[in-house]
């Protein structure tokens, strides 16, 4: 077979539907990380004029082009979508895309998940942009502290957008990190080890694994102070036994990892563009990956430096304060081991380059500053004021805008396939950084001469007119340097000509593709012995595209990719993904109708929805299976593999891993917030605590054993002890929540209701999952074929038996002991 | 001219702040000058093997730990001094806030409440107790220390000191909604016999 038939073959395998119908139904994660940044672009967009009008009301003292009722939900809604609905969704697009070209394989893990996750970010963030349309946009900050958040300081259903939407809009970002860790553990280029992989997959593997585990505190804390402004549990209320601290605690355990997942793919696109630009190869590597994930773990024990004037005990702020300014070590080994790969290159000045360099003199001041206000004295005094603003801004803007810029000039041509004139990028490059400058530099002074953030407008006389109107003007320079930059890819995408395959001279693998990149990415999957491939092997596309690879064979007429071992990257088997379908929006849109009925308070569409997103799982699921086993088939080079199907660990397993993660993490902020309120609240103890009795504990311990042993019998006949121990379970759970009958009597009330649905939650899932397995039994599938779904199953159900007994005995815990 | 600015300290807990600040500003920019200077010097040496150990070992891990540890050093000393230690001149006053204003209490005349104004005797140390009728607030007199909020269901103690007779302009600092703008106090500071009289009087 010739290169341009094996290219047309397997174009006709994995091209997206054509014309309209193709934006609904692609499962290509070429297209929807490329629908996705342009989704991220347009909220920057959106985000940018909001900052606009903030920094037009701020130019003179008591402007009255806004009035608070305004101004604060253009705050609130600026934050808000430059966090959730830019920052984050433009790392998943660059992720989606990028990563399997890097990678050396053709799709993501989950193809349909990748659009799940897509639809459910498009609809999420579109409920935001018509609440601020509509006018009833969030008002109360980006980190929506109660009481002012709750149902007495803000009534409206402003909050409920913020709540609802953003929970909504984060599905896509846990999904999304779920894709990301199992791609990158299982999906690559032949003999790819974990050491040899492009530096940018550990940058995304360790931001991933952040998300799995900073997301679910905020998902839960959103979901209580719901919980609370719809039916009056009071998590938050000091009067009932909650306490307005425990958001924060919860908020700033996701808020300061997130400042860090945004920061880290910034990190990982300086270290791949950085030594290109400068001809050489990365620096330290190895210490790099340790900085990464050591700063990923750090930053799970920082949050409590955005409480310091909480009233938090010395002891406790001393803590705090050594773990902040200690995450300055892993940023300065990143930062020096750059400037050593510079020094040991020959740098160029190319457009990418220049951007790197803004970044340099940005981050690094945002990182100084950083560290002062980790000094826990000196942020007592700039806590809330236009200092930290402009603090966070040059973290934000120097750490991930500019970057980002660089990310869009170096990749450009990878994704448009064409070389782009640099002249007005240059232009807009002498606008934007020095605007920048000029429109936060000076906003710490302000702040340290008393300018509080958050403000409407201000008096004169307190030093603050001058700065605010170089603010003012600095920030539309900037603006104009954005709309320039936006003009140049649109001229680019139109007008630039076709160029060269590899125009930087790079050696990583998205490079080995002829550009703009073909629906399966390679002709072949090749294999890799070093960290950059092309530079060892520079005719390495030629034999890709010749087929020389693995899988070059497309006579099986459907989409294989190899799953590899998560080491040593050997092939283990072969995944075939699904075709095109329009089954992930229309899961995304029902799962929309289940968040409006929540919003609108038409409850009687919960349910609803919740069926229909049941059966599009279970029509999801079952697609997966297969009748007969295939056996071993050829894989190329006289290697020959199962397919995922008949393998015990499907990629589905890996995901459930990696879901559960996220899901554990999820309980263990529940368990922490009851612990908080148990211990820290005022208002405690409840007027009664429950108690199962001994019945209750017997039927506990009865339901745990049916399940263990249920499922690791023959499925049909496992399934009936199963569902039999789930139903003693959900018994127990029931009974504990009829033992409290109203959850807004106290927040011990409402707590142990969360507990216990959120394990009622977990036997119906258990019941569906393995009801599914035993039905594909019944329907005639072979053993073989439900290995892996009999495994994912048992993982499941393990779980769900182990969040019961971990639920019921805390709920009863505090009675016990007293 | 500004009084509500973090660097004209007028009592000893803002003092040290400003001082702190100074020195913090002048190690930044010490440093933010010797990192550019590394990046502009790639560009004029020539290219060649770089030991990885020296970039990353010393200036990575080395360097910043040397100055984390003595700021953090500093950081807390500072801190311990800012404490509300007990002693014999020790003045206790309470502060509650609520959307939009603050009501000030006083320990030496119980029956004593001001809307707005806090009224403390000048050059003794003062314990604020700050609480809250509603949403999360922050107490924050920029001149004399810094903010500590009013949280629901707990009570806070700041201690605030002014070293001359005198009013300074205090803040709500944190964000409470629509009339956040005017979220603001005064402390008024009394030299010794006036403070006693503000004792004496009724409540006005
Ligand atoms: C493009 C130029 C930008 C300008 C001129 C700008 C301007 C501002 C200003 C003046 C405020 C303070 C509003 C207030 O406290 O009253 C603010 C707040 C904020 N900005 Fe930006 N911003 C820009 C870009 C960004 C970006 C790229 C991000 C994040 C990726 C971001 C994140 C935030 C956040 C989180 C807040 C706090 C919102 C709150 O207090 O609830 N901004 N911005
Ligand atoms: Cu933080």
């Amino acid at each position: 077979m010739t290169a341009l038939r094996r290219h047309r073959a397997l174009t006709r395998i994995w091209a997206s539907d054509t014309g309209w119908k193709g934006w609904f139904t692609t499962v290509s994660h070429t297209d929807l990380g490329r629908m996705f940044l342009a989704v991220a672009v347009f909220f920057f967009i959106v985000g940018g004029i909001l900052a606009m009008l903030i920094r037009a009301q701020l130019a003179s003292p008591r402007s009255a082009f806004l009035g608070p009722e305004h101004y604060n939900q253009i705050f609130t809604m600026h934050g808000t979508i430059m966090m959730f609905l830019f920052a984050i969704p433009l790392f998943e697009g660059l992720a989606v895309y990028l990563l399997p070209k890097m990678l050396g394989t053709r799709d993501l893990a989950f193809p349909r998940l990748t659009a799940y996750g897509f639809w459910c970010y498009v609809f999420g963030g579109s409920m935001m942009i018509f609440s601020l349309l509509a006018g009833v946009a969030p008002d109360s900050g980006w980190f929506m502290y109660p009481p002012l958040s709750s149902a007495i300081g803000a009534p409206g259903i402003n909050t409920d957008f913020w709540l609802i939407g953003i929970t909504f809009v984060e599905i896509s970002a846990i999904s999304a990190a779920v894709e990301i860790t199992v791609t990158i553990l299982r999906y690559r280029a032949a003999g790819m080890r974990l050491s040899q992989m492009p530096i940018f997959a550990w940058y995304a593997l360790v931001t991933a694994v952040m998300i799995l585990t900073g997301f679910p505190p905020l998902i839960l804390g959103s979901i209580l102070l719901e919980l609370e402004r719809a039916f009056g549990m009071p998590f938050f209320q000091v009067s009932e036994g909650g306490d307005a601290l425990l958001w924060q605690h919860l908020f700033w355990l996701f808020g300061h990892p997130e400042v860090y997942i945004i920061f880290l793919p910034a990190a990982g696109a300086i270290s791949t563009i950085l030594p290109v630009m400068a001809r050489t190869r990365l620096m330290g590597y190895g210490w790099i990956v340790a900085a990464a994930v050591s700063l990923g773990i750090l930053s799970f024990g920082l949050w409590v430096h955005h409480m310091f004037t909480t009233g938090i005990p010395h002891m406790g702020l001393a803590f705090f304060s050594a773990a902040s300014t200690l995450v300055a070590v892993p940023t300065a080994v990143q930062i020096f081991a750059w400037i050593g790969t510079l020094w040991q290159g020959r740098p160029t000045m190319h457009l990418p380059m220049l951007w790197l360099m803004a970044f340099f003199a940005t981050f690094v001041i945002g990182g100084l500053t950083g560290v002062m206000v980790a000094i826990v004295p000196f942020d007592w005094q700039a806590h809330d004021t236009y200092f930290i603003v402009a603090h966070l801004h040059y973290v934000l803007v120097g750490g991930f805008v500019f970057p980002m810029l660089a990310v869009l000039y170096y990749w450009m041509p990878h994704v448009a396939g064409r070389t782009s004139y640099f002249n007005l990028g240059t232009v807009a490059f002498w606008l934007i950084v020095p605007g920048f400058h000029g429109t936060f530099l000076l906003l710490h002074w302000a702040g340290l001469l008393g300018m509080r953030r958050r403000i409407d407008t201000y008096g004169s006389g307190q030093g603050w007119e001058v700065i605010n109107l170089i603010a003012s003007v600095s920030s539309f320079v900037m603006a104009i340097g954005f709309a320039i930059v936006l003009i140049d890819v649109v001229v680019n995408a139109v007008m630039a000509v076709r160029g060269a395959r590899d125009p930087w001279n790079a050696g990583t693998l998205e490079w080995a593709m002829p550009t703009p990149p073909a629906a399966y990415n390679f002709a072949s999957i090749p294999r890799v012995t070093s960290r950059d491939p092309l530079y060892d092997t520079p005719d390495l596309p030629v034999q890709i595209a010749r087929g020389e690879g693995y899988l070059g064979d497309c006579a099986r007429g459907r989409r294989e990719t190899l799953s590899v071992d998560t080491a040593t990257g050997e092939p283990r088997y072969i995944t075939v993904f699904p075709g095109n379908t329009a089954l992930p929006i229309l899961m995304s849109a029902i799962t929309g109708v289940f968040f409006l009925g929540m919003l609108l308070k038409a409850y009687w569409l919960v349910p609803l929805s919740a069926v229909g997103v049941i059966a599009c799982a279970l029509v999801w699921v079952w697609g997966l299976g297969r009748k007969e086993t295939e056996g071993r088939i050829p894989a190329g080079h006289g290697l020959s593999l199962f397919t995922a199907a008949d393998v015990p660990d499907p990629p589905g397993w890996w995901g459930s891993v990696f879901l559960l993660l996220a899901n554990g993490t999820f309980f263990g902020s529940l368990l922490f917030g009851y612990a908080f309120l148990w211990t820290i609240a005022p208002n405690w103890p409840p007027p009664a605590y429950v108690d199962a009795g001994t019945g209750g504990l017997l039927l506990l311990g009865g339901g745990a054993a049916l399940i263990l042993v249920g499922t690791r019998l023959r499925p049909v006949w496992g399934l009936a002890l199963v569902l039999a121990g789930l139903a003693a379970l959900a018994a127990v759970c029931a009974g504990l929540m009829l033992r409290a009958p109203d959850p807004a009597a106290h927040a011990y009330d409402a707590t142990l209701w969360v507990l216990m649905g959120y394990a009622l939650l977990h036997h119906l899932v258990v019941a569906l999952m393995l009801g599914l397995l035993a039905a594909r039994r019944l329907a005639g599938h072979a053993a073989a074929t439900t290995v892996g779904a009999a495994r994912i199953g048992r993982l499941w159900a393990d779980y769900a038996v182990a969040i019961t007994l971990v639920a019921a005995t805390a709920a009863m815990l505090p009675g016990l002991l007293t | 001219m500004e009084s509500l600015s973090t660097v004209h300290p007028a009592g000893p807990a803002a003092a040290i702040i400003a001082t702190l600040w100074w020195v913090l500003l002048a190690g930044a920019t010490a440093i933010f000058l010797f990192v550019t200077g590394l990046i502009v010097w790639a560009w004029r040496q020539p290219e060649g093997q770089r030991d990885a150990r020296g970039f990353v070992i010393g200036l990575g891990l080395g360097f910043p730990l040397v100055v984390l540890a003595a700021l953090l050093a500093y950081g807390l000393v500072v801190g311990e001094r800012l404490l509300p230690r007990a002693g014999p001149d020790v003045v206790r006053v309470h502060a509650e806030g609520r959307q939009w204003a603050w009501r000030f209490g006083y320990d030496d005349a119980p029956g004593h409440r001001t809307e707005n104004v806090l009224h403390i005797p000048a050059g003794r140390p003062v314990d604020v107790a700050i609480t809250t009728a509603d949403v999360i607030h922050a107490f924050w007199v920029p001149r004399l220390a810094g903010k500590l909020d009013a949280v629901p269901g707990h009570v806070n103690v700041l201690r605030i000191e002014a070293d001359a007779p005198g009013r300074y302009d205090g803040l709500g600092s944190e964000y409470n909604g629509r009339g956040y703008r005017d979220h603001r106090f005064t402390v008024v500071a009394h030299d010794a016999a006036a403070w006693d009289r503000f004792l004496r009087e009724e409540t006005p």
